[in-house]
């Protein structure tokens, strides 16, 4: 080591000198081929970050969605002097180049290169027109966050934020002041209570009504065409017709008393802009505080969120409210489905690996098979659109449901066909699954059993087939994860937007399989694509996300899991 | 052996459960058999079904004679023509009657003189909307009648009766056209909602523009009309034919040479000639002049059997020019009659020796050729279904076919080729199936759709196809067996995850994301690989006591913090990158530099949503062909001296490549079929942009947004289906190349 200093041509020559030297490293780092195998792991790196990502992603805005977020109230001083008052939730934040903001209008000083701005839910749609505003992050200034600021979730124009002032009863002010919150709580429970009998009177007595006065309509009309007219039937049918229309003079009676009674109450609060509102209970959901809240209340208010997303109704064009209708709908169609592909499948991978004879037949037949899991499901949704509700669901109607027609019964799409069509399409994969399994049991078990004299019915029924049965259950799993998540082919064969009643009722026959159902992925497509406002839905979308999200890792950790048992345990059989 | 019956096992109860045991067995079989086939059928039956509903499409038209009788009424024939149930026909007489017949047979059902006998006589009559039942005569002495003919619908005793009537809009006494009462030789009819236009030429050579404003008394509801005429002059020849446009903005005006001057209606008290044109060729005469529907093409039938179609066709000033589209040949005898059908752009010709023939414009096809009567044809017309073909020849009596002609807009030039579709300045390739009115022409054509398709597969696999392959090398081989076990079930579920789920985050999230950080992306691209490398060169050059710390196999978890700090840091250039060098504004800049218009949704956008659900495919099987590669001759290799990636480049990939190429083939198959996505990350709109900033329809999403609404059994659906049917062979065609492909490696490792 040099310790007097180098002069600058040895600092030169120095310099070099490493330069050469981690040059000569660099190239024989590169040659050994290290390069290429840091870029390969970068690859799987890339993609291992963008799985866990986005499921943390959907996690963290779904999960986000029920927690309930503070209000904030502020002054927004424009430069050119107007100061308007904004009482919102925080929604979102970016930074944008300040000539994007000048584009749309916004007057930004020259020197101002990039600007904060941030998405304020402000509510109140009915009285303020819109319901999401982006301010600017420097023009928001007293920015206070007061504890009785109150949030109103109501059955129609979305959230209501304001300052409460008075509960009226039937237009007398009962309650002002700091006492008008304990009053309100009590007031709104009765009228919850009140809405609940309400819907459940609209919804299930009364529309129980009209189904079976349209099931009579279409007895009458049976009756018609079939030319020979029978006066005691058609005396039955209009006794019953003026019973049922007495017990719906009954219900009517009972909805006016309670949409009386659920009229009575209102309050009236202040929004921003000083403007007083008066807002009927009948019309709210929930009222709260979510500035004075507790870090218990809080977690009471989450739990009590996530409840009313799974089990309620959707609102507002699924926009708010719950999803209970899309999971009953997928539910049930994932179970039809079952009912059809299980044994489907199961019989024909048991004669192609059992029964038919190993030619090249057998081997085209499988190959077919196993490609047809590949072909994409929009051809098995027109496949059900041409085949199963027009043609097969035509005729059906012909046959049997001539009295509904023109409207068709089963020649529309509906519950039925669209487990049907996914069935098809979900049974290559259980074909596949439980084929494996078939030949994963050890020829020296079936040899065995033919051997002590069983048939080879009995030998499939008692040995192979319980041996075969988690290979089977796998293939049903992935099955069923696939047609939870498949959107496409239900667009065209069965699902809607929003279905007035579920395929399953207390109606007879109970069971309405020509009924149209909602369903988790196309709520998703819906909510997200062609609702009315989708800033507001956006937060209900992560949340759907969410729970299908869960649901098919959910099975497929299943799946994969017992697939790994299995090869475990047939690694000992093997030999 | 002793037999069953003698031993001393054997009695009744046991043979009986025997038989029984052989009989379930038999039945198993034979359940087992059926439900095996059926299952199998059932899969295979959705080939066959969309073939069978496709098919059709490509049947040709066919068209058999079913009634021939003399002409029902008497005297010549004006104009025929036929009801919509093709149960009853009515023909104008040349002596002034409406005759009203069943087309089976020729039984009158009602004749009815629509002019007074001894008075003026029908010298012209023209009949511009086939769609509306209306006719207009023109008298010999100058008037105009406008006469409407209808058919009721009654259902009386349950049996379907047809009942002709004659109504007569404007009253049963004629309008006067022409004040000096000469008699009228061509005549032109335009009904609109504030007045009635009538042209004609008179015997006298006049050429006469008559308005008939409307005036309606709000209090009756009665209507007046105020004439007000215009002589045209100037016109250079003879005038044979005339038209007005359904708009009422346009007369045509043409003669028998062939020549056809226009002339702008706009302001009806001073017409303006525009252009002059020739219709014909060579030294042909032009026999016959209609509108195709919809009012907008001219078809021109000529003496050298051609019949030609015209349309205004915007120039570069931005004038209307009457321009050839496109002709059609028939034979060498000359054009008598011209039909147009009332609900697609197609018609029928008919020529002097008696041959008819059936066109569509948009498919640029003559769909069919009969021979319907020998010797020439005076009158035609086809049904308003065109599933009835009424001719009257020469020889006096009327000739009705029936015409099976249901799917003439498809042609292969329709589906595949530029078409000069009207309203359109030159052939185009467009998809447009439907729109608001009847007389739309639609645009059938699967170029921009297929061109989407492989826009959207292309962009996919530029971006699944290295990660996929690179990451299932370095799973395969370099990888530790303990990180494997967490990697491959991690990249199942990503292969579970529905693309849903996929398609809503790009649309939501990642393109409003991508606008915003354009420039950071693109700087992420170019950032990564060299930051990777870069800090892999450091990694390499550290002690190896902080090297050992991560064990070997392990260098992509290691990668994972790396890999989110360079994200993390070129997307937060973004903005200081944009104010630098764009000017704060990318989009903007890119628009005025270099003339890219960018979408928010966009092939960028689908390219990396795809490629996230392909990749998966891909990599479990190229890492599955990998892993399979026998390990002796990894370790032959690395005996003889080679580095691990001399090792992997030379021997092990080249062994695998067939598993490699079979992965690549599945997921292009699979980028090809994918709906969800591209429905929700493009704009949905067929373009044909090759730009990585615009957006494109595929044809799988173009399924699915069509086929809810459109209608069973209509061109536009089988044409659905087709496209269906295009995407299942060609990804059944790959998959089972590929699956080919992988059970020969297999059987070759066997060996191995």
């Amino acid at each position: 080591m040099q310790t007097e200093p180098m002069n600058s041509v040895e600092a030169a020559a120095e310099a070099t000198r490493r330069q050469v030297r981690i040059a000569s490293r660099l190239s024989a780092w590169a040659a050994s081929g290290s390069p290429w195998v840091w870029l390969n792991a970068a690859a799987i790196a890339t993609s291992l970050i963008a799985v866990v990502g986005l499921l943390v992603f959907i996690a963290a805005h779904g999960l986000g969605h029920f927690w309930p977020k503070a209000i904030m109230e502020a002054i927004y001083a424009q430069p050119d002097g107007t100061r308007s008052q904004i009482i919102g939730e925080f929604q979102g934040h970016e930074v944008v180049p300040a000539e994007r903001l000048r584009g749309t209008g916004i007057m930004l000083p020259p020197e101002v290169t990039t600007a904060a701005r941030s998405l304020i839910k402000v509510g109140n749609r009915d009285a303020l027109g819109f319901d999401f505003r982006w301010v600017l992050d420097d023009w928001l200034v007293d920015t206070r966050y007061p504890e009785d600021l109150v949030a109103i979730e109501r059955r129609e124009w979305g959230n209501f934020f304001g300052y409460l002032r008075s509960v009226e009863e039937n237009g007398t002010t009962i309650a002002t002041g700091p006492a008008a919150w304990e009053v309100l709580q009590a007031r709104v429970q009765r009228a919850q209570a009140l809405a609940a009998q309400i819907r459940r009177i609209e919804k299930d007595e009364i529309g129980s009504i009209n189904y079976r006065m349209e099931r009579l309509r279409l007895a009458e009309r049976r009756i018609e065409l079939q030319g020979t007219p029978d006066v005691t039937e058609q005396a039955d049918i209009a006794a019953e017709r003026a019973a049922l229309n007495s017990e719906y003079q009954n219900l009517q009676g009972r909805l006016t008393a309670l949409h009386e009674a659920i009229a009575r109450d209102s309050l009236t609060a202040e929004i921003m802009g000083n403007r007083s509102v008066a807002v009927p209970l009948s019309s709210v959901v929930r009222a709260y505080q979510p500035n004075a809240m507790s870090l218990f209340d809080k977690v009471g208010f989450y739990v009590s969120k996530i409840w009313e997303f799974v089990s309620a109704e959707p609102r507002e064009a699924n926009t708010e409210g719950g999803i209970f209708p899309a999971i009953f709908g997928t539910v049930m169609m994932v179970m039809l489905m079952s009912v059809f592909v299980t044994p489907f499948g199961v019989v024909a991978a048991v004669y192609l690996r059992e029964y038919a004879r190993q030619g090249p037949l057998t081997r085209l037949i499988r190959i077919a098979v196993n490609n047809l899991a590949g072909v994409p499901s929009i051809v098995y949704g027109v496949f059900g659109l041409g085949f199963f509700v027009y043609f097969l669901g035509g005729s059906i109607d012909r046959l049997f449901f001539t009295e509904a027609l023109p409207t068709p019964t089963f020649g529309t799409s509906g519950i039925l066909w669209a487990s049907l069509t996914l069935a098809i399409l979900t049974v290559p994969v259980v074909i596949v699954a439980t084929e494996e399994g078939l030949a994963r049991v050890p020829r020296a078990v079936r040899e065995g059993s033919l051997a002590l004299g069983a048939t080879k019915a009995e030998t499939l029924w008692r040995t192979v087939l319980p041996m075969a049965s988690p290979a089977m259950m796998t293939g049903l799993i992935l099955a069923v994860a696939r047609a939870a998540g498949e959107v496409a082919p239900l667009m065209l064969v069965g699902v809607v937007k929003l279905a007035p009643s579920l395929p399953l009722d207390g109606d007879a026959p109970f069971l309405h399989l020509d009924r149209k159902f909602m369903h988790l992925g196309f709520h998703i497509y819906d909510v997200g694509f062609q609702s009315p406002n989708v800033e507001a839905a956006r937060p209900l979308v992560y949340a759907t996300a969410l729970l299908l999200v869960v649901i098919i890792i959910l099975l497929n950790l299943s799946a994969i899991a017992i697939r790994n048992r299995l090869r475990e345990k047939y690694r000992a059989l093997d030999h | 052996m002793e037999k069953a019956s003698e031993s001393p096992l054997f009695d009744a109860a046991n043979e009986r459960r025997y038989q029984w045991r052989l009989m379930k067995d038999a039945a198993a079989r034979r359940a087992v058999g059926v439900g095996g086939v059926g299952v199998i059928i059932a899969i295979l039956l959705i080939f066959f079904y969309l073939v069978y509903v496709v098919y059709p499409l490509f049947v040709p038209a066919s068209a058999g004679p079913v009634a021939d009788y003399p002409v029902p009424g008497g005297s010549s024939t004006l104009h025929v023509e036929a009801e919509e149930s093709g149960e009853l026909a009515v023909r104008y007489t040349a002596d002034g009657r409406a005759v009203f017949f069943r087309l089976a047979d020729g039984a009158v059902v009602k004749d009815q003189p629509l002019i007074p006998t001894g008075g003026a006589t029908v010298s012209a009559l023209t009949a511009p909307d086939a769609a509306a039942n209306d006719v207009a005569l023109g008298l010999s002495d100058g008037r105009v009648l406008p006469v409407r003919h209808g058919f009721a619908l009654s259902y009386p005793n349950d049996q379907r009766t047809i009942t002709p009537a004659l109504a007569f809009p404007y009253g049963e006494a004629a309008l006067t056209l022409d004040d000096r009462h000469q008699p009228l030789q061509g005549l032109a009819v335009r009904d609109g909602e504030e007045a009635l236009l009538m042209a004609a030429t008179t015997a006298d050579g006049r050429l006469l523009l008559v308005t008939f404003a409307k005036q309606t008394d709000f209090l009756s509801d009665e209507t007046t009309l105020e004439r007000s005429a215009v002589e045209l002059r100037g016109v250079p020849f003879a005038p044979r034919f005339l038209l007005i446009t359904p708009d009422q903005r346009w007369l045509y005006v043409a003669s028998e040479t062939g020549e056809l001057t226009s002339f702008d209606l706009s302001d009806t008290a001073a017409p303006r000639h525009t252009e002059t044109v020739r219709l014909v060729k060579g030294k042909a005469q032009l026999t016959s002049l209609r509108f195709l529907i919809g009012g907008y093409s001219l078809l021109a039938g000529s003496s050298d059997g051609r019949i030609a179609q015209w349309f205004p066709v915007r120039d570069d000033q931005n004038i209307n020019r009457l321009t050839f589209i496109r002709g059609f040949q028939q034979g060498s005898a000359p054009v008598q009659a011209l039909a147009v059908e009332q609900r697609r752009k197609g018609f029928v010709a008919a020529d002097a020796q008696g041959r008819v023939g059936f066109y569509n414009t948009t498919a640029n096809a003559s769909v069919l050729t009969v021979d319907v009567v020998k010797g020439g044809v005076s009158a035609l017309t086809i049904s308003p279904r065109a599933d009835a073909l009424l001719a009257e020849g020469k020889d006096g009596r009327v000739h009705v076919w029936q015409v099976h002609n249901e799917h003439p807009e498809v042609s292969w030039s329709a589906l595949w080729e530029k078409v000069h579709y009207e309203g359109y300045s030159q052939p185009e390739y467009v998809w447009q199936s439907s729109a608001a009115n009847n007389d739309f022409e639609p645009k059938f054509s699967l170029t921009p759709l297929a061109f989407g398709t492989l826009k959207a597969a292309f962009y996919a696999m530029l971006f699944a196809a290295p990660l996929a392959i690179l990451g299932a090398i370095y799973t395969a081989y370099f990888m530790a067996p303990r990180m494997r076990t967490v990697v491959k079930p991690t990249i199942e579920i990503m292969e579970a995850l529905p693309t849903v789920i996929l398609g809503f985050l790009a649309g939501l999230w990642l393109a409003p994301f991508f606008e915003n950080h354009l420039p950071g992306v693109f700087a992420l691209l170019v950032v990564a690989p060299f930051g990777v490398l870069a800090f892999a060169f450091v990694w390499s050059q550290l002690p190896l006591r902080i090297r050992s710390l991560v064990p070997e196999g392990w260098e992509a978890a290691l990668l994972v913090p790396v890999l989110l700090f360079i994200g993390w840091f070129a997307l937060s250039l973004s903005l200081p990158m944009e104010q630098l060098f764009f000017n704060g504004d990318m989009r903007a800049w890119l628009d005025n530099t270099f003339g890219i218009g960018f979408d928010q949704r966009n092939a960028l956008v689908v390219g990396i949503a795809m490629g996230f659900a392909v990749i998966p495919n891909i990599f479990s099987i190229a890492e599955d062909a990998i892993f399979s590669v026998p390990k002796h001759l990894t370790f032959g290799s690395l005996a003889l001296g080679a580095t691990p990636w001399q090792t992997l480049s030379r021997v092990v990939i080249l062994t695998a490549s067939p598993g490699i190429f079979s992965a690549l083939m599945i997921g292009l198959g699979r980028a090809v079929g994918e709906t969800m996505i591209v429905l929700m990350a493009t704009g949905n709109t067929p373009v044909m942009d090759l730009s990585i900033f615009q957006g494109m329809r595929t044809l799988s999403a173009n399924v699915a947004v069509e086929m809810p609404e459109s209608e069973v059994a209509s061109t536009h659906y089988r044409i659905l289906f087709l496209a269906a049917l295009v995407l299942f062979m060609f990804t059944f065609a790959f998959n089972t190349v590929a699956e080919i492909v992988r059970q020969r490696l297999r059987k070759k490792y066997s060996s191995l």
